[in-house]
C-alpha cells in the first residue's frame, strides 16, 4: 500500500445561500497522518465527504494523487472511509465485514477469506473472523472499521472522529494504535476530530477550521506555541485572550494597552500601531511572585537577556489543585482574570487564596494577534 | 396482569379478566369448533343429524380432491395468490425504500400522505375503480382505441385483472412493514458499501435485504393471508368481459355455505384453505428465519 497526495485547491461547497466550507486550499502530503481539527459545525466532516465523494464541491478542484476527482464517485476514489458510528454490517460476520470491498471486487471466497485474516492480524484481531460483530467490544469494532477501510487497499483513508464513541482510556490507547497501523501501512490518513488531544498526539501536521474556513495548517508544535488567529489560540489548549490596542511594534516586539495595562509580546506579523489586536498567553507560561515563589532558570536567563517582562498585579481568586500542577485565577480589579498554571514544586501548598500576587510572565511568552473571534468555551 | 389487580383488586380484576376469556371463547374459540365439527360431519336433512348415518367422516374433504374443476380453482388461487404477493414486493419494495431512505420533509409527507389516502375509501370502491378502468367502455379500452393500437374494445378480464385488483388493494399491508424495517436501517452502512465499491445492486442484496428480510416477510404473510381470503376483488373482477375463469376459492366456500346450503362441504373447504395459508406462513417465516416475535413486533 502506498499513501496518495491529497489537494484541495479553492474548494467550496454551498447548500443553497449557506456555504458550508468555502476556499479550502489544503495539501495533505503522502504517507502523511493529517488531522482537520475544530469545533462541531465548523465543516470538517464536509471536507471528508468532499475528498470521499459522497458530495461534489460547488467550486474548485480535488485532487487525488495528482488526478481531478471531479464527477468520481465514492466506489472509484483511492479513498475509503472510517464512519463515525463505523456502520459496520450487523448480520455479516467479522470476516464478511472486512472483505466486504473484496468481495464488491469479485475476489474468490477462499482468498478474500485469508486476505480478511491477515487485515485482522494488521489490526491486531487474529482469531476474531468467525465472530459476530455485536460480540466485539467498541475497540475491536473500531479494529474491524479500519481492517474493512484498509482491505480495499485505499491510497487515503479517512478517518471521521472513530474514536468518538470509545471511553478515555480505550481513546488514548488507540491513538498509538491507529498511529502505528498508519506507519505500518504508509497510507496517508486524515483524520476528523474536535479533541486537540487527539490531533496533536498522532499527527504529523494539523489543520484548525472555524465557520467553514482553515484558521491554520502546521505541526501541533507550530499550531500551540505559535497560534495563527486569536481563534486558534483559544481554541488550542487553555489561553488567556487580552484584547487592547497597539501602541507601538518594532523589532518582532508589540507593546499593547490592554485593561490590565500596557503590556509587551511577540509580534512576528509586524501589526500597525493604533490597530485593534488581541495578546495571548498560556497559563503555563505564566509564573506567580509572591506567595513563596522564586525565581525560575528562565526567569533569570530573560533578566540576563534584559527582555522585558509583564507584570500584572492581582489577588489569587481560586486554587485548583490537580496534584502534580494546580490551575489558578488571578484576579485583577482593573480587568479580567487571569488562568495560570503553576508547576508543584513542593511549595504548592503554601499557596492562600485570596493572597496579593503578581503574576509575571516574559514578553517571549506572550503573543500578539490581529483582533479576531475567539473560540467559545 | 399485576397491574389490572393493583387498579381493580381481585375481584374486579378476575371480573375483566373473565370477562375477556368468555368474550374469546364465544366468539372466536367455539364457532371456530363447530366449524371443525362440521367439517367431519355428513351433510344430513335435519331429520336424520343424530341417527345412524351421523359420524365423524373425511368425505368433505375427499369431495375436494376428488372434484377436479374445485382441486383446480384452489391450486389457482394459491398460486394466483403467491403471484400477487410477489408482485406487490416487487411494486413496494423500491416505494418503501424511497420513502424510508431517500425522499425528505415535504416530499416525504406528500408521498405517504398520497399511499394512505386510498385506504380511505372502501376496499369494493377501491377495486370498482380498477374495474372501470379495465371495462369495456374503460380507460385502457378507450386509450388503446384512440390511439388507434386497437378497433375493438379488448376482453381485459381474467386471473391477471384480478390480480392487478389485489395487488392495489394490499399494497399498503406490504408497504407498512417494509418501510418500518427500512427506515430503521442505518444510512451510513448504505453509504459504507457504496464507498467500499459496492454497485447499488449489491448494496440491496447484501446489506439492505438482509436487514429488511422481518419486514419483508410480515409484509408478504400479510399479503398473501389476505389475498387468498378474499372475497370482494375477484368478485367484482368477474364481472370484466372474459373475467369468468378467474374463480377464488373463497366463492366456492360462500356458495357452499349460502347457495348450496352444505355448511358441512363450505366448512371442510374453508379448514382446507386455512390450513395451506398457515403452511404458506410457516414456510415464509423458515425462508427468512425470522421468528414469531419478530412478526408481533
Amino acid at each position: 500500500m502506498q499513501g496518495a497526495e491529497v489537494a484541495l485547491e479553492g474548494v467550496g461547497l454551498a447548500y443553497g445561500a449557506f456555504w458550508a466550507v468555502r476556499g479550502i486550499d489544503l495539501t495533505v502530503r503522502p504517507g502523511e497522518f493529517f488531522s482537520i481539527l475544530g469545533p462541531s459545525g465548523c465543516g470538517k466532516t464536509t471536507i471528508l465527504r468532499l475528498v470521499s465523494g459522497f458530495v461534489e464541491p460547488s467550486e474548485g478542484v480535488i485532487r487525488i494523487d495528482g488526478r481531478d476527482m471531479r464527477g468520481v464517485g465514492p466506489a472509484a476514489r483511492p479513498t475509503a472511509l472510517v464512519f463515525q458510528n463505523l456502520a459496520l454490517f450487523p448480520l455479516m460476520r467479522v470476516w464478511e465485514n472486512v472483505a466486504f470491498g473484496l468481495e464488491v471486487r469479485g475476489m474468490a471466497k477462499a482468498q478474500r477469506r485469508r486476505r480478511a485474516e491477515e487485515l485482522l492480524e494488521l489490526v491486531a484481531l487474529p482469531g476474531f473472523a468467525e465472530k459476530r460483530v455485536d460480540e466485539l467490544s467498541g475497540g475491536q469494532r473500531q479494529r474491524v472499521a479500519i481492517a474493512r477501510a484498509l482491505a480495499v487497499e485505499p491510497q487515503v483513508l479517512l478517518l471521521d472522529e472513530p474514536l468518538s464513541a470509545l471511553d478515555l482510556k480505550l481513546r488514548q490507547h488507540m491513538r498509538a494504535e491507529l498511529k502505528a497501523i498508519q506507519r505500518r501501512t504508509g497510507v496517508t490518513f486524515l483524520y476528523i476530530t474536535h479533541d486537540q488531544g487527539e490531533a496533536f498526539t498522532m499527527s504529523d501536521r494539523v489543520a484548525v477550521m472555524s465557520q467553514g474556513r482553515i484558521e491554520q495548517v502546521g505541526t501541533p508544535g507550530e499550531i500551540y506555541d505559535a497560534p495563527a488567529t486569536a481563534f486558534v489560540a483559544s481554541f488550542v489548549g487553555e489561553s488567556n485572550p487580552l484584547p487592547g490596542r497597539v501602541e507601538e511594534s518594532g523589532g518582532g516586539l508589540a507593546r499593547i494597552t490592554t485593561a490590565l495595562g500596557p503590556l509587551r509580546a511577540r509580534d512576528p506579523r509586524g501589526l500597525a500601531p493604533g490597530s485593534a489586536a488581541i495578546l495571548v498567553v498560556r497559563p503555563e507560561r505564566c509564573r506567580l511572585d509572591g506567595a513563596g515563589e522564586g525565581e525560575g532558570p528562565a526567569d533569570r536567563l530573560a533578566r540576563a537577556d534584559d527582555a522585558p517582562v509583564n507584570r500584572i498585579e492581582g489577588r489569587l481568586a481560586r486554587i485548583d489543585f490537580e496534584g502534580a500542577f494546580a490551575n489558578l485565577v488571578v484576579a485583577s480589579p482593573a480587568g479580567p482574570a487571569l488562568k495560570v498554571q503553576v508547576a508543584n514544586d513542593g511549595r504548592l501548598s503554601r499557596l492562600e487564596a485570596g493572597a496579593p500576587v503578581t503574576v509575571r510572565f516574559p514578553a517571549e511568552a506572550a503573543l500578539a494577534l490581529p483582533e479576531g473571534p475567539l473560540a467559545r468555551e | 396482569m399485576s397491574e389490572l389487580w393493583r387498579r381493580f383488586g381481585r375481584l374486579g380484576g378476575g371480573l375483566v379478566l373473565a370477562t375477556a376469556l368468555l368474550w374469546a371463547l364465544l366468539l372466536i374459540v367455539l364457532p371456530q369448533l363447530l366449524m371443525v365439527d362440521l367439517s367431519f360431519r355428513p351433510n344430513l336433512p335435519a331429520a336424520a343429524r343424530g341417527g345412524p348415518e351421523d359420524g365423524w367422516t373425511l368425505a368433505n374433504y375427499a369431495a375436494l380432491w376428488a372434484n377436479p374443476l374445485h382441486r383446480a380453482i384452489f391450486w389457482q388461487t394459491i398460486w394466483s395468490s403467491l403471484l400477487v404477493t410477489l408482485l406487490a414486493l416487487l411494486v413496494c419494495y423500491p416505494v418503501a425504500f424511497h420513502l424510508a431512505q431517500e425522499a425528505k420533509g415535504t416530499r416525504a409527507v406528500l408521498l405517504a400522505t398520497a399511499l394512505v389516502i386510498p385506504f380511505w375509501v372502501n376496499e369494493i370502491l377501491r377495486t370498482f375503480s380498477w374495474f372501470l378502468i379495465l371495462a369495456r367502455n374503460g380507460l385502457v379500452n378507450r386509450l388503446l382505441m384512440g390511439l388507434g393500437v386497437i378497433e375493438e374494445p379488448l376482453a381485459l378480464g381474467g386471473v391477471g385483472a384480478v390480480m392487478i385488483g389485489m395487488v392495489y388493494a394490499y399494497v399498503l399491508f406490504m408497504i407498512f412493514p417494509l418501510y418500518n424495517a427500512l427506515e430503521s436501517l442505518d444510512r451510513n452502512q448504505i453509504e459504507a458499501a457504496r464507498d467500499l465499491g459496492a454497485s447499488t445492486w449489491r448494496i440491496h442484496w447484501r446489506v439492505v435485504i438482509p436487514h429488511a428480510k422481518p419486514g419483508i416477510a410480515v409484509g408478504c404473510v400479510m399479503t398473501f393471508m389476505l389475498a387468498a381470503g378474499t372475497f370482494a376483488v375477484p368478485q367484482i373482477m368477474q364481472s370484466l368481459p372474459g373475467g369468468t375463469n378467474a374463480r377464488w376459492f373463497t366463492q366456492i366456500i360462500y356458495s357452499y355455505f349460502f347457495d348450496g346450503g352444505d355448511w358441512n362441504r363450505g366448512s371442510a373447504y374453508a379448514f382446507a384453505l386455512l390450513l395451506l395459508c398457515i403452511l404458506f406462513v410457516v414456510a415464509t417465516m423458515r425462508l427468512f428465519r425470522v421468528g414469531l416475535q419478530d412478526i408481533a413486533k
